[in-house]
């Protein structure tokens, strides 16, 4: 317990310092944090409960939109303001700005929750890879017919309220890198208090044997829907949060972004680790290095490369970091292992 | 609006048929390999793009794009037998959700590279058919739709008597039923995987060229063909072929209504969501036996 506390101290100060130790990368440390946070949320269906979802980008594209529009609709006709699409004929304020910011993200906290509660009995019913299938043509439909409302955008995207006036570019990256890290710390106590309860072992159980699970008298579909309420409630906040850190919202290439972000959440849990708690943040922190690099120094190319590193990370390494360092060093997960045992097996192969 | 504009009506249907026959074609190949293989291809409808593609160059070249349905498949064949060695051998005998998302990838890369290859331009063959006029030119037909439509029902008979007759076919239908008792009865199970994808591509290759032909294709389109042929085969159910021709062309006919009625901006949406309450619909029927989809 001792040397977990000393561990969590130093990441939290890491955390704290970052922006300053690394001034120039501080949009990327927040986007780092929010993919976190994606990461965390889909590990708790995908991993935990073993239902894989393509369609956790659904709840991130609503808290987006969300977010943006209730810090727009607060003080200013909705309609017009993305009518007027890039021209501003409003300003927010420096107070509106921030007022509108929080409003904004517990609602787009919030609704997305409500939403994987009322959707989650019709879906849940659905396992293995239909469950896959279906999210993910809700995530897509989502994406198709937010661009056909005219109050948000539509087509022409959302753009929304620009950071006010006070102290510039350097102060609007460190208040989004804030922003997003206290939603990285909340999320992971949270997921980690979570974690600790019995509810851990019932998803668990609903991944290993639905069929079994119920016969023990489990009420499995009720675990499944507050499991994905969960796994809702961080996605909008992280929405809501990049929304306003990109500062322009499109229906399919930012919000609802399946090809993207979609599937980004899956392969960075898959990466770390899938239903382990530190393995999505180790994931998300080794595919956004990856990934920068790569985005960097071969502009282009990127899903080409993103194409191939599914594929490769899928088929040769399904158990992810935290699987890899599990079999190699068993001892450290409070796994007993008997020498003698272990000296046999290899001396068999 | 079916009673006022009958006209509209009947052109719709049409409309859908003609092209429900074409979904019906690429749900084959997918009931195909699903069944055999026992994986989804989420890269199902990239590979019909990238038939498009063939018959569309052929088409730029000079060449009439209705030889595209002759060697867009050939072609697709050869592809289809390289992606199964390179990746599809390793998911086979594992988790479902490994195959959707290695074909996840897959199809991410092939969107990606048709991109670089041939432009982010939406694209049509034009095969200079013209078109029939039905009820005092109320209904406007292109000859190319019903060509295609003609070409696919072709194609999908001439499959069905080649799963029925052949040697490869018997032992691809063993290998469905039970591929360790195929094993043991001597069928090189590892060849028959292998064909069954290279079929279901070359499938594929022939629908894309028809596609090519009677609408557009653009690299980023792959994606709703996946979900249509997966959704005419869970309405179908596996290895029923009049099933998954009808559910094709009532799919069909639905996106030509959805699209009269809604507007074309929410086609792929509608599409998309009659999946999710298909699968739902489903879900609450067979929980009244409380059993699930398997």
């Amino acid at each position: 317990m001792n040397k977990n506390f000393i561990l969590y101290a130093l990441i939290l100060t890491f955390g704290i310092a970052a922006p300053f130790i690394f001034p120039a990368f501080k949009v990327q440390l927040s986007i780092l944090c929010v993919l976190i946070i994606l990461a965390i949320t889909w590990n708790i269906q995908g991993g935990e409960m073993g239902y894989n979802s393509f369609g956790n980008i659904l709840f991130y594209g609503l808290g987006m939109y969300l977010c943006a529009s209730v810090q727009v609709g607060m003080f200013f006709p909705l309609a017009e303001w993305t009518e007027s699409g890039g021209e501003k004929t409003f300003v927010h304020t420096p107070s509106q700005f921030f007022q509108g910011m929080a409003a904004g993200l517990v609602v787009a906290a919030i609704i997305p929750t409500i939403v994987a509660g009322l959707i989650g009995y019709a879906i849940l019913g659905l396992r293995g890879h239909y469950f896959a299938i279906c999210t993910l043509g809700l995530g897509v439909a989502a994406g198709e017919i937010s661009g056909g409302i005219e109050i948000i955008g539509a087509g022409q995207g959302f753009t929304t309220p620009p950071f006010p006036n006070v102290g510039g570019l350097e102060a609007r990256g460190e208040f989004f890198y804030l922003l997003s890290f206290v939603a990285l710390v909340l999320t992971f106590i949270v997921v980690r208090g979570v974690y600790s309860t019995r509810f851990r072992l019932i998803l668990n159980a609903i991944r290993d044997n639905e069929d079994k699970a119920e016969a023990m008298g489990i009420q499995t579909m009720k675990y499944k829907i507050i499991g994905w309420m969960i796994s809702a409630f961080f996605c909008g906040l992280a929405g809501g949060i990049m929304g306003g850190l990109v500062g322009y919202i499109d229906s399919t290439d930012v919000a609802f972004d399946g090809r993207e972000m979609g599937v980004f959440m899956v392969l960075m849990a898959i990466l770390g680790g899938k239903g382990t708690l530190w393995g999505p943040v180790i994931g998300a922190t080794v595919f956004h290095i990856f990934k920068e690099g790569f985005w960097t120094f071969f502009l282009g190319w990127q899903y080409v490369a993103l194409g191939v590193l599914i594929v490769v990370i899928v088929i040769y390494f399904p158990e992810g970091i935290m699987g890899w360092l599990r079999e190699k060093y068993p001892e450290r997960f409070g796994e007993v292992v008997d020498e003698a045992d272990r000296k046999a097996q290899v001396e068999l192969k | 609006m079916v009673f006022q504009y009958p006209m509209i009506t009947v052109q719709a249907c049409l409309d859908g048929i003609l092209l429900g026959v074409l979904f019906a074609l690429i749900a084959y190949g997918m009931a195909l390999q699903w069944g055999v293989m026992n994986i989804i291809n989420i890269a199902q409808g990239d590979l019909v793009i990238l038939g498009g593609y063939i018959a569309y160059f052929m088409y730029l070249y000079g060449i009439h794009p209705a030889w595209g349905v002759i060697v867009s498949p050939i072609i697709m064949y050869f592809v289809g037998v390289g992606i199964y060695k390179l990746v599809i051998n390793k998911v086979v005998d594992r988790d479902l959700f490994i195959s959707i998302l290695a074909t996840f990838g897959i199809s991410i890369l092939f969107m990606q590279l048709m991109n670089f290859a041939f432009g982010a331009d939406v694209v049509l063959a034009n095969s200079g058919y013209g078109t029939t006029f039905l009820f005092d030119s109320n209904v406007v037909l292109p000859n190319s739709k019903i060509f295609s439509a003609v070409v696919s029902i072709v194609f999908a008979i001439g499959l069905v008597i080649y799963m029925k007759k052949s040697k490869l076919g018997r032992a691809i239908r063993a290998t469905a039923q039970n591929s360790r008792a195929a094993k043991i009865l001597g069928v090189d199970t590892e060849k028959v995987y292998a064909a069954t994808f290279g079929i279901n591509a070359a499938l594929c290759g022939v629908a894309g060229a028809l596609i090519s032909i009677t609408f557009t294709i653009h690299p980023y389109m792959g994606l709703p063909y996946t979900i249509r042929s997966f959704m005419i085969v869970i309405v179908a159910g596996l290895g029923n072929l009049p099933g998954v021709a009808l559910s094709g062309m009532g799919l069909g006919v639905f996106e030509e209504f959805a699209d009269y009625i809604l507007g074309t901006e929410f086609r792929i949406g509608a599409v998309f969501l009659l999946l999710v309450f298909i699968l739902v619909y489903r879900r609450f029927k067979l929980s009244k036996k409380r059993e699930y989809l398997k």
